[in-house]
């Protein structure tokens, strides 16, 4: 996948303003930003539901503009909402999405059938959506991207609104279909998604890439996770800051002190014990990472502003 | 298989979904059903002493192909619900990501709204059949009566789809606010040649007073004619008015789906 220079434009505004994205075949790319940053309109390029107003795109080896018939035949769209049909059963909606890419009837039941069992939904597979849970919904959704294993798919916030455990899964099923050789673009506010699913992650800021990495590289940039310790007095802050060492960061106002760190619970242990010998009760000991709004504001010196 | 087929089983899967929706949720078919045999009670036994049809006639006779087009016309409400539905929910992207015929997705819809609406029509003549309406012109001319009734149906599918992808399904559950005036100036209702001046033309013009009084003249039912040249060429109106419909509407649902902009 690869694009050069996009650019898109709605009533003036710019919401691609020379984006350039280069993915290899059978990895995964996050895309992350806040709201607004355009996100979603380069997935909607790339998946030829938009026109774009310059540059070029490639998908799986078509020009998206040009071919667009031959993209839509290799990509997989899964869009921040659920597409899939609350009356129809899990199975029927995996078997129409079959028959819409133009499998046989009977392909396209020996498909869902295959898809039911691969994302742990043969138990409701007679059952009608209305009744499954969130997380059930998303994996239903996902197993209709991925009907006529596409060779790219697009993955727009796929765990937006999802409790945890229902992200585990979601997780666990994109990582599966990447080890069988799919390339994904995924776009996140979650850093720890991009952490967990993408082997480069792209930093969008208001349409233009304001970053590239992998996500340790990304992580590094920040100094990885946090440890944050909240005292009494102001007299333990130098105590405090003693034991987090140099690189220690002191907030006189709000009595804070915080570091990066490394070993995340071994340093935690560390502190705790440290500052017991030194006879601090620290109000508050807390292990953080840093949010996109700071991997953000490292990146760009700015802070996301929502526009969406 | 080639491009047709594969048109043809997309349509086929696209109308299969509605159908299924209908059969599973019957909800709104009834609710559906319910308010034009409300009004054909209503209309037809409550109001109907103390209505006139200008010309003669029983009005329960001039009445039901009045309630045939107006159902017909409430329609492409439910059609363009629909359609803003899967626009909001992103069916509609994912229809258009997909490899399946532009046509299909259409040409589906269009089969569920023609054969949800004929539905409509079946019950609706049943209910009139018992309290007192009936067809003169024989069983053809029946059928043709019909027949143009679902053509202008089948026209406005095409006005519906392009409307269900302008507006949010909140705007389009209020479609019947435009739709009830609509349907009450035309000749549904009332003959034209009782109202003022102004609202007459505006009646005698409307597209489904043409599909109304044609539908009347072949079922052979009270209230046709008129001064106007609207009211003298209607069956020649409620064929033309609906292909204007689809000349104007196809192109337009066609860019509009395929709209690269949004």
């Amino acid at each position: 996948m690869l694009a050069e220079g996009l650019r898109k434009g709605f009533g003036g505004k710019a919401a691609l303003d020379g984006f350039d994205l280069a993915v290899p075949a059978g990895t995964v790319c996050g895309l992350l930003g806040p709201n607004g940053a355009g996100k979603t309109t380069a997935v909607r390029i790339l998946a030829t539901l938009l026109r774009l107003d310059g540059g070029r795109a490639e998908v799986a080896g078509h020009d998206v503009a040009r071919e667009a018939p031959r993209v839509r035949r290799q990509v997989a769209l899964n869009g921040q909402q659920s597409t899939v049909d609350d009356v129809l059963t899990g199975r029927e909606n995996l078997v129409m999405w079959g028959r819409l890419y133009h499998l046989s009837r009977k392909e396209a039941h020996a498909r869902a059938e295959e898809l039911l069992a691969q994302f742990g939904l043969t138990d409701a597979a007679d059952t009608r959506v209305k009744a499954y849970s969130g997380g059930m919904r998303r994996r239903l959704d996902l197993a209709s991207s991925f009907i006529t294993r596409p060779s790219v798919l697009f993955l727009d916030e796929p765990t937006t609104g999802l409790d945890p455990r229902n992200r585990g899964e979601v997780w666990r099923e994109v990582k599966r279909v990447v080890a069988e050789g799919t390339t994904v673009l995924l776009t996140t506010q979650y850093l720890d998604e991009a952490d967990q699913l993408a082997d480069q992650v792209v930093v969008l800021d208001t349409g233009r890439v304001a970053a590239q990495g992998t996500p340790d590289q990304l992580k590094s940039t920040l100094g990885g996770d946090r440890i944050e310790v909240v005292v009494r007095t102001a007299e333990e802050l130098p105590v405090v800051a003693g034991v987090l060492g140099p690189a220690a960061e002191v907030d006189h106002d709000a009595f804070r002190v915080s570091a990066a760190v490394a070993d995340r619970v071994a340093a935690l242990t560390r502190v705790t014990s440290a500052l017991a010998a030194r006879g601090v009760e620290a109000e508050d000991i807390a292990l953080r990472r840093p949010t996109l709004d700071e991997v953000f504001l490292a990146i760009t010196g700015h802070r996301a502003e929502a526009r969406a | 298989m080639n491009a047709v087929g594969y048109a043809a089983v997309d349509s086929w899967v696209v109308a299969k979904r509605e159908l299924v929706h209908w059969v599973r949720e019957p909800v709104r078919v009834f609710a559906n059903l319910a308010y034009p045999v409300i009004s054909v009670l209503i209309f037809g036994l409550v109001f109907g002493s103390a209505m006139n049809v200008f010309g003669g006639g029983d009005y329960i006779e001039f009445l039901l192909p009045g309630m045939f087009g107006q159902t017909v016309a409430f329609g492409v409400g439910s059609t363009l619900l629909m359609v803003s539905m899967d626009a909001d929910r992103g069916v509609t992207d994912r229809f258009r990501a997909s490899p399946m015929s532009q046509t299909g997705v259409v040409a589906g819809r269009s089969i569920a709204d023609l054969v949800n609406s004929s539905l409509e029509l079946l019950v609706l003549a049943l209910c009139g059949l018992v309290i007192g309406w009936s067809f003169h012109d024989g069983l053809v001319n029946a059928l043709l009566a019909f027949a143009l009734l679902l053509w202008l149906r089948f026209a406005l599918v095409w006005v519906g789809i392009y409307v269900g992808l302008l507006v949010k399904p909140a705007a389009a559950q209020a479609s019947w606010m435009f739709l009830f005036p609509l349907t009450m100036f035309a000749n549904t209702f009332v003959s034209p040649e009782l109202m003022p001046g102004w609202l007459r033309v505006v009646a005698e013009w409307n597209p489904l007073s043409s599909t109304v009084a044609a539908a009347r003249e072949l079922f052979g039912n009270p209230g046709v004619g008129g001064d106007s040249w609207a009211a003298q060429h209607s069956v020649l109106l409620a064929v033309l008015w609906p292909a204007v419909f689809v000349a104007v509407f196809w192109p337009l649902s066609v860019l509009k789906y395929r709209d690269l902009n949004r």
